[in-house]
């Protein structure tokens, strides 16, 4: 057998891996980046390498504002998530389960905000809000934030509803549950992994917002805001403790709840 | 709420359900006698499921009541009625354990000991040492049990079984028709059964409902309606029928004589239709095949001239297919005796049966054909060579 067809055959088995280390790489590369900087020796910039050192980790709110800007992120974050996924929810549940008037128009208009670019939606909502008096801050980020994320969250919960068995809530009722404890016991239960996703889907969309946060905010310094401005004058390496931070917490929780999973999984 | 004790008749007057323009129940009157095992039998979409449903509060009727003992549960609430149903595919709750499952009617009713009543509803079904599984790892026979005793822990007046065992396959089928039918004389609960397997109807209920586009065909015990079916739709659903198309010339004692291409035949008055057109109607089992030319003892209904088509040996017994020389095919089923010679294809054979067995039928003799098998036996009839 000569070499090139040898050559050939083994490319053919091992394609589809190589073509998977490639994509890995291509999607890891930057998270890397973001890693192996974090641990750069500070300077003005964070452009090239200057050694290694654990200074930033050990003191991440070294730069000025960087640590309130984060805190500003984590609050508006979990207040707009709170918010978008009890409303959203709410839409869910009304939108798969009643026949009304305007039901089918409902379900296009939450489609609305997903698929209008974000640049106009922040310059109509400072147009709304400078033409409303409304004082630019807090309030008005938040309000944006769970505007845009309510329709991601109605989807994600739609769906889970739309999964679920409707003869196990007659069961329910048919085992003397009434309509508030079905709902208690086994719809709410059931539907929960849904609501919870949508809502981690709601803070990462809010935690990450930048070009609508930019409109709306007013002097208040978010995150991403802070990374942006920075950006002009070189990003210091706190910024890339806190996101290396993030994405191995992001981590950890995934793989908490996968081996969660695995062991009830094992143990049942 | 939910006490045994309470008694009554399950009876529904007049009951109707449209869909928009669809009738699926159509004025259904019946009364189901406390501790009965029903059954209602039919081809999908025959009505049998609305009805139960309607039963169990999960639809409500357009028309007519439905009283329990002298409680009009018509309109209450599916948690409001001491009724309650094992689901087509069990709908178990699969967040809960197979405890929970079945202490979840007991918790709902404010119950003293739970833990007492569930455990014993689980040792009934003989899966206590499951109680703290989930759903999911249990197998579906398993799942099955573990339904009827998340119902029958309740007690209920009447427990509803929506085609429950459906989904098993043939062998625990079989294993759990005995089941129920044990559990059903242990706790005396009255048990309404819906099906389209009618040997699981006919092996488990007192008494069958035969229902056909939203309405009761016949009711009546199993053997009743297998013996004496009113309707050509009885006839062919549940088993197998002959049924001869002839014409009435008369009578002779306490029977009527029926005239079909020129044979005649008597089927008791008691058990024939009234009208001048009429089916000559005769189960399979009931016939006896024999040689052209050998004697009929006097006194039994004959059919002459008929050809074996085709014989299916089947162990216990031979099914032939008999054409008669009008082009008409027959069933007959001729048990394996060992004393009677089998017949091959081609053999011109006699056909005779107590005229007792008769029974005279209107309408059309297509009617609740199992189409599967019609189809066998057109394909076997085909013209050979």
């Amino acid at each position: 057998m000569s070499t090139g067809i040898k050559a050939r055959r083994w490319l053919g088995r091992h394609a589809l891996h190589i073509y998977g280390v490639l994509a890995f790489a291509y999607i890891f590369t930057p998270i890397a980046y973001v890693m192996v900087f974090s641990f750069n020796r500070p300077a003005r910039s964070n452009l090239t390498w200057r050694g290694f050192t654990l200074e930033n980790w050990t003191n991440p709110c070294n730069a000025p504002d960087v640590c309130n800007a984060l805190g500003n992120s984590l609050k508006i974050g979990v207040a707009s998530t709170v918010i978008a996924t009890v409303l959203g929810t709410m839409v869910a549940f009304a939108l798969a389960r009643y026949r009304f008037r305007g039901r089918t128009t409902t379900n296009l208009l939450i489609f609305l905000p997903m698929a209008t670019p974000e640049v106009v939606l922040a310059a109509s909502l400072l147009t709304l809000f400078l033409n409303m008096r409304v004082q630019l801050g807090f309030t008005t980020i938040i309000i944006a934030h769970v505007m845009f994320s309510i329709s991601f969250v109605v989807v994600a919960v739609k769906a889970r509803i739309a999964s679920l068995d409707p003869r196990l809530e007659q069961a329910a009722q048919d085992l003397y549950a009434g309509e508030f404890e079905t709902f208690r016991r086994i719809t709410l239960p059931l539907v929960a992994p849904g609501i919870a996703g949508a809502a981690l889907l709601a803070f990462s969309l809010s935690f990450d917002d930048f070009i609508i946060t930019n409109f709306v905010s007013g002097d208040v310094n978010t995150f991403p805001k802070f990374v942006y401005v920075s950006a002009g004058r070189g990003i210091p390496a706190d910024a890339y403790v806190i996101g290396s931070a993030m994405f191995l917490l992001a981590m950890a929780i995934v793989l908490a709840a996968e081996l969660f999973r695995w062991r009830r999984a094992k143990n049942l | 709420m939910a006490t045994a004790e309470a008694g009554g008749d399950l009876r529904l007057s007049g009951v109707t359900k449209r869909f928009s323009a669809f009738t699926a129940v159509d004025g259904i009157d019946l009364t189901i006698a406390q501790g009965e095992f029903f059954a209602m039998l039919g081809p999908s979409g025959c009505g049998k499921t609305t009805t139960l449903r309607m039963v169990a509060g999960l639809e409500e009727p357009t028309e007519g009541s439905i009283h329990l003992g002298d409680l009009d549960v018509t309109h209450k609430k599916p948690y409001q009625r001491p009724v309650n149903t094992v689901f087509q595919n069990y709908a178990l709750f699969p967040h809960l354990t197979i405890f929970e499952n079945v202490a979840f009617g007991l918790r709902r009713r404010g119950v003293k000991d739970v833990k007492k009543q569930a455990t014993d509803a689980l040792d009934l079904v003989e899966l206590g040492h499951l109680a703290q599984r989930k759903p999911a790892q249990l197998s579906g026979g398993q799942q099955q049990r573990i339904a009827l005793a998340r119902a029958v822990v309740n007690r209920p007046q009447v427990l509803l079984l929506d085609e429950p065992l459906g989904a098993l396959d043939l062998k625990l089928r079989r294993q759990m028709q005995i089941e129920l039918k044990r559990i059903q004389t242990e706790v005396g609960i009255t048990f309404v059964h819906v099906t389209h397997d009618q040997e699981e109807a006919m092996t488990m209920a007192d008494r069958v409902a035969v229902m056909n586009h939203g309405k009761i065909e016949q009711l009546g015990a199993p053997s009743d309606l297998y013996e004496s079916p009113d309707t050509t739709f009885v006839a062919n659903f549940l088993g197998q029928s002959n049924l001869v198309p002839g014409t009435r010339t008369g009578t002779d004692g306490g029977y009527v004589v029926i005239e079909s291409h020129g044979q005649k035949a008597r089927i008791l008055q008691s058990r024939c239709v009234p009208g001048s057109d009429l089916l000559l109607g005769v189960r399979p089992e009931k016939i006896r095949i024999q040689e052209a030319g050998d004697e009929v003892p006097t006194g039994l209904n004959r059919l002459t001239g008929g050809v074996v088509v085709d014989a299916s040996y089947l162990g216990v017994s031979t099914q032939y297919l008999v054409r008669l020389p009008w082009g008409q095919n027959l069933t007959v089923f001729s048990q394996n005796l060992g004393i009677t010679e089998r017949f091959r294809d081609g053999s011109a054979v006699t056909l005779a049966w107590e005229p007792d067995h008769s029974f005279g039928l209107a309408g059309d003799a297509a009617a609740g054909v199992d189409e599967e098998a019609a189809a066998l036996a057109a394909a076997a009839s085909a013209p050979q060579g």
